[in-house]
C-alpha cells in the first residue's frame, strides 16, 4: 500500500487528519472528494490498524528493525524471521536478510528510513541514545540489546523471546545453544589447557597494532569452555593492544588469530602466519600452532557461537603442526 | 666564531649524551624483568634465550626507532619553524602528516595486504600520502609566485591539513568498526615495531634529511631577519627555502610512516632547546635533534610500562607532556 507512511501518520493523530480535511473543504468542489477520500482513508486505516495491534509497548511486536547483527541472528533463530523488517548495514547472516532494506548502523543510523519502515520494534545497541530518544519521541518500542558474556547471549535469547512473545521457541534455542556449548566443553574436559594467546586485530603482513582479548566478553569466556587458558585472562578487558615485549614474556602455546575480513588466499594465509616468525622464542611459534580462523561469524554474538566453540576447540587442540619453524636470527 | 664553537661542542656533548643513555638505558627498562648476561650469552641460541629475544626484537627496534622519528620530527620542527618564519610550525603544519594518515587511513580500509621488504602497505601508503600532500603544498606555493612564498605556503598546509582531516573522518566512517578502530591506533602514535625493517627503510630518508640540515643552520639565522635582509647577505634564499621544505617534508613523512603522527615532539622540543641553548640555529638544529630523540625513547617507555600489560599509545604521552606546555607558550607568546 503506497498510502503507507503518510496514512500511519493520519491514523496515530486523527483530530489532524480531520482538520486538514476541513480545510480542504474550504477549497472547491476537489474538497468534498478530498474529505470523501480522507474519511474512506481513515476507515481504511482504523481497520488496518486493528488488525496490526497500536503502537504500545507491551504487545507483540510485527515489524521489527535491528540494528545489532546478533540480535538478527537471534531474532531469526527463535523464528522470528519473518518479522525482521529491516537490518543494520553491517548484517551478513542469515542469508535471507541480504534482501532486506538496510537501514545503517551503530554510528549512522538512518532514522528516516526506520521510520518509513513503520516498525513496532527497534532492537538498538545501549549507546544509541540519540536513536533512542528520537524512537520514543516517534512512539515506536525500542529493545535495548545487550551482550557481554558468552551467558549473557542464551539470557538475551530468553528474554527476546519473551518480548516477541516466543518463549517456548527462543527456549529451544537457547537450549539447544547450551547443549551444543556443553558438548564443546565436555569434548575438551581432561585435556591439557594451553596458554592460548586470541588475536583479534592486528596490522597485516607485519606484527603492529595487535589487538588480542583481555579477560572479559564472550570470546574469552569461548576461549576458556573451548579448553584454551586466556594468556591475557588477568587483565579484566574485553580487548587490549599488547607490545611484542608483552606476548614474549607471556609465551603463549597456542596463538588463535581471527580474521573477520574473510576468505583469504592459501598463499596469503601462509605469509600471515610466517609473520609471526618474527618472535622464535614464543613457543607457539616455535611448535607451530598459530591457527587463523577467516569469517565474519566469530566475532557475532549469537547463535553462532557453538561454531565458534568448535573452531576454537579444534584449533587448541589439534596437534597438527607444520613442524618447527625456521626462526630468523 | 670560536664561542659558537666551543657551545656546539658543549651542547652536542651533553644532548649527546642525554641521547645514548636513553638508548641504552631504554631497552633495559619494561615490564619484564631479563637479565643483561644472558642478553649477550652467545652459548645459548637465539631461539631458546626469551631474554635475548626481549632485547633485540622487542625493546631495541623501538628505542632505536624512537630514537630516529624523535629525532627527526625534532630537527624537521626547527627547520619548519625557521622557514615559515613562525614559532608555532611544526613538521605537521604544511600536511604532510595529514597525507600521510591519509595513505595509511586508506591501506587499512582496504585491507591491502602486500608487503614489501619488511615494510607493510600501511607504511608504504603513509609515505606516499605524505610525498603527495608535499608535491600539492609546492605546487600551489609555486603558483602565483615565481619564487617561494612562505605565507602561500602556509596558508595552503593549512588548507590542505583540513582537507585531508576530512577525508580521514571520511574514510574511518566508512570503514567497518574493525577497521576504524585500527585507523584511530594508527593516528596515536606507535613504536613497537617488532624487528629491524621498518626502521632500515626509513633510515635512508632521515638521515639524508638530517645531512640536509646540517647545511642549513647560518642561512636559517640570515632568514629569521627576512627573506631581503637575507638576500642582502649573500644568501640564495630560494634555494635555502627549497632545501628545508623537501628535506624537512620528506623526513617528517618518512618519520611519520614509521611511528605514526606523535604530535609535539616537533614542537616542544625546539622551544624548550631554544630556551636553554638559546636561538642560534648552529646550536639549536644538533640539540634539538639528540634532545628529540631523548624524549621521545623516554617516552616511550613510560607508553609501554605505566599501563602493562596493555601497551599504551606513545602519542598520548607526548600529548600529555606536550599539550599544557603547548599552551603555555601560547599564553607567554602575546
Amino acid at each position: 500500500m503506497r498510502l503507507g507512511p503518510r496514512g500511519w501518520a493520519l491514523g496515530a493523530r486523527p483530530r489532524r487528519g480531520a482538520r486538514d480535511s476541513g480545510l480542504g473543504a474550504r477549497g472547491s468542489g476537489l474538497g468534498i472528494r478530498a474529505v470523501t477520500l480522507t474519511t474512506v482513508i481513515l476507515a481504511l486505516l482504523h481497520v488496518a490498524q486493528g488488525a496490526r495491534g497500536p503502537q504500545s509497548p507491551g504487545l507483540v511486536p510485527r515489524r521489527i528493525v535491528s540494528l545489532v547483527p546478533s540480535a538478527t541472528e537471534v531474532l531469526f533463530a527463535i523464528g522470528a524471521g519473518p518479522r525482521v523488517a529491516a537490518v543494520s548495514s553491517f548484517d551478513h547472516y542469515p542469508p535471507q536478510v541480504e534482501s532486506l532494506p538496510r537501514v545503517g548502523a551503530l554510528v549512522d543510523p538512518d532514522v528516516e528510513r526506520i521510520l518509513s519502515l513503520r516498525p513496532d520494534l527497534v532492537v538498538v545497541y545501549a549507546s544509541q541514545t540519540d536513536l533512542r530518544a528520537q524512537l520514543e519521541r516517534a512512539r515506536i518500542p525500542v529493545y535495548v540489546y545487550r551482550h557481554g558474556s558468552l551467558a549473557d547471549i542464551t539470557a538475551g535469547m530468553r528474554a527476546m523471546g519473551n518480548r516477541l512473545g516466543l518463549p517456548a521457541e527462543a527456549e529451544a534455542a537457547a537450549a539447544s545453544i547450551e547443549r551444543g556449548l556443553a558438548e564443546v566443553a565436555a569434548g575438551v574436559a581432561g585435556r591439557p589447557r594451553p596458554r592460548t594467546m586470541l588475536v583479534i586485530g592486528r596490522e597485516p603482513q607485519s606484527l603492529r597494532a595487535i589487538n588480542v582479548s583481555g579477560g572479559l566478553g564472550f570470546l574469552h569466556d569461548l576461549l576458556e569452555l573451548a579448553g584454551g587458558r586466556n594468556a591475557f585472562g588477568d587483565v579484566k578487558r574485553e580487548s587490549m593492544m599488547v607490545a611484542t615485549e608483552t606476548i614474549l614474556a607471556r609465551g603463549p602455546e597456542v596463538i588463535l588469530e581471527l580474521n573477520y575480513a574473510g576468505r583469504a588466499s592459501r598463499g596469503e594465509e601462509e605469509r600471515e602466519r610466517a609473520v609471526w616468525n618474527l618472535l622464535p622464542g614464543v613457543p607457539a611459534v616455535r611448535s607451530g600452532r598459530i591457527h587463523l580462523l577467516y569469517g565474519g561469524e566469530f566475532v557475532v554474538p549469537g547463535p553462532r557461537v557453538v561454531m565458534t566453540a568448535r573452531a576454537f576447540a579444534r584449533a587448541i587442540h589439534s596437534l597438527i603442526s607444520a613442524g618447527p619453524r625456521r626462526p630468523i636470527p | 666564531m670560536a664561542d659558537v664553537r666551543r657551545r656546539l661542542a658543549a651542547w652536542t656533548l651533553a644532548f649527546g649524551l642525554l641521547a645514548f643513555v636513553a638508548v641504552v638505558a631504554a631497552p633495559l627498562i619494561g615490564t619484564t624483568p631479563i637479565r643483561i648476561a644472558r642478553v649477550f650469552d652467545r652459548s645459548i641460541p637465539f631461539a631458546d634465550n626469551p631474554d635475548a629475544q626481549i632485547f633485540f626484537i622487542a625493546r631495541l627496534p623501538r628505542a632505536l626507532a624512537g630514537a630516529l622519528v624523535g629525532a627527526t620530527l625534532a630537527a624537521a620542527g626547527v627547520v619548519f619553524q625557521a622557514l615559515l618564519r613562525n614559532p608555532l610550525a611544526t613538521p605537521f603544519t604544511l600536511g604532510v602528516s595529514a597525507g600521510s594518515a591519509l595513505g595509511a587511513m586508506l591501506a587499512i580500509s582496504l585491507r591491502l595486504h602486500a608487503s614489501l621488504w619488511g615494510v607493510s602497505a600501511v607504511t608504504a601508503a603513509s609515505f606516499a600520502g605524505s610525498l603527495c600532500a608535499v608535491a600539492i603544498v609546492y605546487a600551489m606555493a609555486r603558483a602565483r609566485h615565481r619564487g617561494f612564498s612562505t605565507n602561500i605556503l602556509l596558508l595552503a598546509g593549512v588548507t590542505l591539513n583540513a582537507f585531508f582531516s576530512a577525508l580521514i573522518l571520511f574514510v574511518q566512517y566508512i570503514a567497518d568498526s574493525a577497521e576504524a578502530l585500527r585507523t584511530m591506533r594508527w593516528l596515536m602514535g606507535d613504536l613497537d615495531i617488532a624487528g629491524y625493517a621498518p626502521l632500515l627503510a626509513a633510515l635512508p630518508l632521515c638521515a639524508a634529511a638530517l645531512l640536509a640540515f646540517a647545511w642549513l643552520p647560518r642561512a636559517l639565522n640570515l632568514l629569521s631577519f627576512g627573506t631581503d635582509a637575507a638576500e642582502s647577505r649573500g644568501v640564495d634564499v630560494l634555494r635555502v627555502q627549497r632545501v628545508a621544505f623537501f628535506s624537512a617534508s620528506m623526513a617528517t613523512g618518512a618519520a611519520v610512516s614509521l611511528g605514526g603522527p606523535i604530535g609535539f615532539i616537533g614542537i616542544i622540543v625546539p622551544h624548550l632547546v631554544r630556551l636553554m641553548v638559546g636561538a642560534d640555529h648552529r646550536v639549536v638544529l644538533p640539540a634539538s635533534a639528540l634532545f628529540g630523540a631523548a624524549f621521545l625513547v623516554a617516552a616511550d617507555v613510560v607508553a609501554r610500562t605505566v599501563m602493562a600489560p596493555v601497551e599504551l599509545p606513545v602519542g598520548i604521552i607526548t600529548a600529555l607532556v606536550g599539550g599544557p606546555f603547548f599552551l603555555w607558550l601560547l599564553v607567554r607568546q602575546r
